[in-house]
C-alpha cells in the first residue's frame, strides 16, 4: 500500500470522557477522606486547634445537642420558616412566571421588575421587613419567599418559553381548550426547567433562612451558629454549619425525588 | 364532507407565498399537494385546517361532518408532536378527554384505533421506546380516534427512513381501504404522492400556484412499489416540476 510498508497497528481509542456517568459512592468517599484528613490533623497536632475543632468533638457537641432536646428546639423552628417562606415564595413565583410566559402583556410588565429585584441583596431589605411585618416570623417568612420568588420566576418563565411549540399547535389543532393546553401540554413540558430553578431557589432559601435568624431570633440553627460564633465555639459553630449542610444536601435529595417521579419518561 | 377553497392568497409581509388557489377537496379521496420546497404547500395545509388565517379568498367546509365526528379538520405531523410523557394510550385519550370522552368509551375508541393501527400491544409503551414509523402510526391513531372528516397530513412520512416510509404506505393504503377517508396530504415526495393520491395537484415555486391537478385511476390496493404505471405518472410530475425545483433552490432564503 504505502511505500514505506510498515506493521498493522490497531486503531487507538480516542472517544473517551465527556459522557458523565453515574458514580453516588464517590461524593461520600471524598466527604470522608476530608474528615479523616481533619480528624487526623488534629489529633496529630498538624492543624491546631485554634484554626479547626476535632471532627471527633463536633460530632461529641452534636451529641450533646441531642440528648438536651437543644436540636429540635433549633431545628424546628428553622424548619418551619423554611417551609412557610419557601412554599409562598416558589407557589407565587411559579404562578407569575407561568403567567409571563403566557401573556405578552403580562412579560412586557414584569420581566424589567423581576429584572430590577433580583439583584437586590434580600438580606439588605430585613429591616423593612421588620417594619411592615413585624419582628417576629412573619418577616422572615417574607424575606425567605421573597428571596426564592425572583429565581423561581425566572426559571418558570424561561422553562414556559422552552415547551415545543409544535405540541402546542398539536393542542390547538385538536381543539383542547386553552386551559388543557396550559395543564397537560405546557406545564408538564416545563417542569424540568421548574425544578432545576427550585434546586437554586431551595439553596437561597437556605442562606436566607440562616442571615434572617442571624439578625434576630431566639432558637434557629442561624441564632444557635451565632451565637457559637460569638463565643468563639468552634465545636458547636461546625455542628451548626453541617446541619446546614445536611439540610442542603436533603432539599437536594428530595427535588432529585421529585424528578424521578414527575420526569421519569426523560430517560 | 368536502372542502372548497376559493381564490386563496396568502402573504406573510412583503412575501406573497401562495396566489389565487382554488381547489375542491371531494370527500373520500386522498389530495396530495406537491410542489418544490418553500413553495407554500405546508401554509396551504395549516390554513385549511384553521390554523393560520389566508389573507384573501375563502375555505368552505361543504356538507355534514360524519357521526361522532370529534375534530372534523385532523392534523398529522412530520414531527408526530406526541407527548413525551404520555405513553401511546395517553397520548391518544389527550385528545378524547376535552370532549368528556372518559373511562369505559375511551378505552371503546382507543382499543379500536389501536388495532387498525396494530398497536394494540404498545398501549403502555413511551414515546421515546417507540421508532419512528411507530411514532407516526400513534399519531395517525390519535387523529383516527377523533373520526375526522379530513385529514390533514403534513409530510407525514418525511421523518422516516425509505423502508419505514414504505411500511407505512401500506399501512395508510389498508386503512383507507377498509373506511375510506379524506384526507388532503402534502409531500415533496413524487413517489408517495403516485402511490397515496387520487388527485396530485402540482404547486409552482413561490408564489405557489396551481400548476396542475393530475387525477390517477388506477384504485389504490393495486398501485404497487416500483408500479411501471405510476413510474411513468411519477416521471411525468417530475418534467412539471424539474425547472422550478431548480429555479427554487437556488434561490436566496428569503428570512
Amino acid at each position: 500500500m504505502s511505500e514505506k510498508s510498515s506493521k498493522p497497528r490497531s486503531v487507538e481509542f480516542r472517544g473517551g470522557g465527556f459522557a458523565p456517568v453515574s458514580h453516588r459512592w464517590v461524593g461520600l468517599v471524598v466527604f470522608i477522606v476530608l474528615i479523616v484528613l481533619a480528624e487526623v490533623g488534629t489529633q496529630t497536632g498538624f492543624i491546631s486547634a485554634l484554626t479547626m475543632p476535632k471532627p471527633s468533638d463536633v460530632l461529641e457537641t452534636f451529641h450533646q445537642l441531642y440528648v438536651s432536646g437543644l436540636l429540635w428546639k433549633h431545628l424546628v423552628p428553622s424548619i418551619t420558616r423554611l417551609l412557610v417562606g419557601a412554599t409562598l415564595g416558589i407557589t407565587v413565583g411559579i404562578w407569575v412566571g407561568v403567567m409571563i410566559g403566557l401573556f405578552s402583556y403580562v412579560r412586557a410588565g414584569l420581566v424589567p421588575l423581576v429584572a430590577a429585584i433580583f439583584p437586590i441583596p434580600k438580606i439588605a431589605l430585613l429591616p423593612l421587613f421588620v417594619i411592615w411585618f413585624g419582628i417576629d416570623e412573619a418577616s422572615k417568612y417574607a424575606l425567605i419567599a421573597f428571596g426564592t420568588f425572583t429565581p423561581t420566576v425566572v426559571a418558570t418563565y424561561g422553562a414556559v418559553d422552552n415547551v415545543d411549540r409544535t405540541l402546542i399547535r398539536m393542542g390547538q389543532s385538536f381543539g383542547l381548550s386553552w386551559t388543557s393546553i396550559v395543564r397537560k401540554i405546557v406545564l408538564p413540558g416545563a417542569m424540568a426547567g421548574i425544578l432545576s430553578g427550585l434546586r437554586i431557589s431551595m439553596a437561597i432559601a437556605i442562606i436566607l433562612l440562616v442571615a434572617a435568624e442571624m439578625l434576630g431570633a431566639e432558637y434557629g440553627i442561624g441564632a444557635y451558629i451565632l451565637e457559637a460564633g460569638s463565643l468563639y465555639d468552634l465545636e458547636r459553630l461546625f455542628a451548626g454549619v453541617v446541619i446546614l449542610s445536611v439540610m442542603g444536601v436533603l432539599v437536594s435529595a428530595a427535588i432529585s425525588a421529585v424528578e424521578r417521579k414527575l420526569l421519569g419518561w426523560r430517560t | 364532507m368536502d372542502i372548497r377553497l376559493s381564490g386563496i392568497n396568502h402573504s406573510y409581509d412583503d412575501l406573497e407565498v401562495l396566489r389565487d388557489v382554488t381547489l375542491d377537496i371531494p370527500s373520500g379521496k386522498i389530495v396530495c399537494v406537491v410542489g418544490p420546497s418553500g413553495c407554500g404547500k405546508s401554509t396551504l395545509l395549516r390554513l385549511i385546517g384553521g390554523l393560520e388565517r389566508p389573507t384573501s379568498g375563502e375555505i368552505l367546509q361543504m356538507g355534514d361532518v360524519p357521526e361522532n365526528c370529534l375534530n372534523p379538520l385532523t392534523y398529522v405531523f412530520q414531527d408526530f408532536a406526541l407527548l413525551p410523557w404520555r405513553t401511546v394510550h395517553g397520548n391518544i385519550s389527550l385528545v378524547l378527554e376535552d370532549h368528556g370522552i372518559r373511562g369505559a368509551r375511551a378505552q371503546v375508541i382507543i382499543d379500536d384505533v389501536l388495532e387498525r393501527t396494530r398497536l394494540t400491544d404498545f398501549a403502555k409503551a413511551l414515546p421515546r421506546q417507540l421508532s419512528g414509523g411507530m411514532k407516526q402510526r400513534v399519531a395517525i391513531a390519535r387523529a383516527l380516534a377523533v373520526n375526522p372528516a379530513v385529514m390533514l397530513m403534513d409530510e407525514p412520512l418525511s421523518a422516516l427512513d425509505s423502508q419505514t416510509r414504505e411500511l407505512l404506505i401500506d399501512d395508510l393504503v389498508a386503512l383507507w381501504s377498509r373506511t375510506p377517508f379524506t384526507a388532503v396530504y402534502v409531500t415533496h415526495n413524487l413517489a408517495e404522492a403516485v402511490r397515496l393520491g387520487h388527485l396530485i395537484v402540482v404547486l409552482s415555486r413561490r408564489p405557489g400556484e396551481i400548476r396542475e391537478i393530475v387525477e390517477i385511476d388506477k384504485p389504490l390496493a393495486d398501485r404497487r412499489y416500483a408500479d411501471p404505471d405510476l413510474e411513468i405518472q411519477q416521471k411525468r410530475l417530475w418534467d412539471l416540476m424539474r425547472e422550478e425545483a431548480r429555479a427554487a433552490d437556488e434561490e436566496l432564503i428569503h428570512v
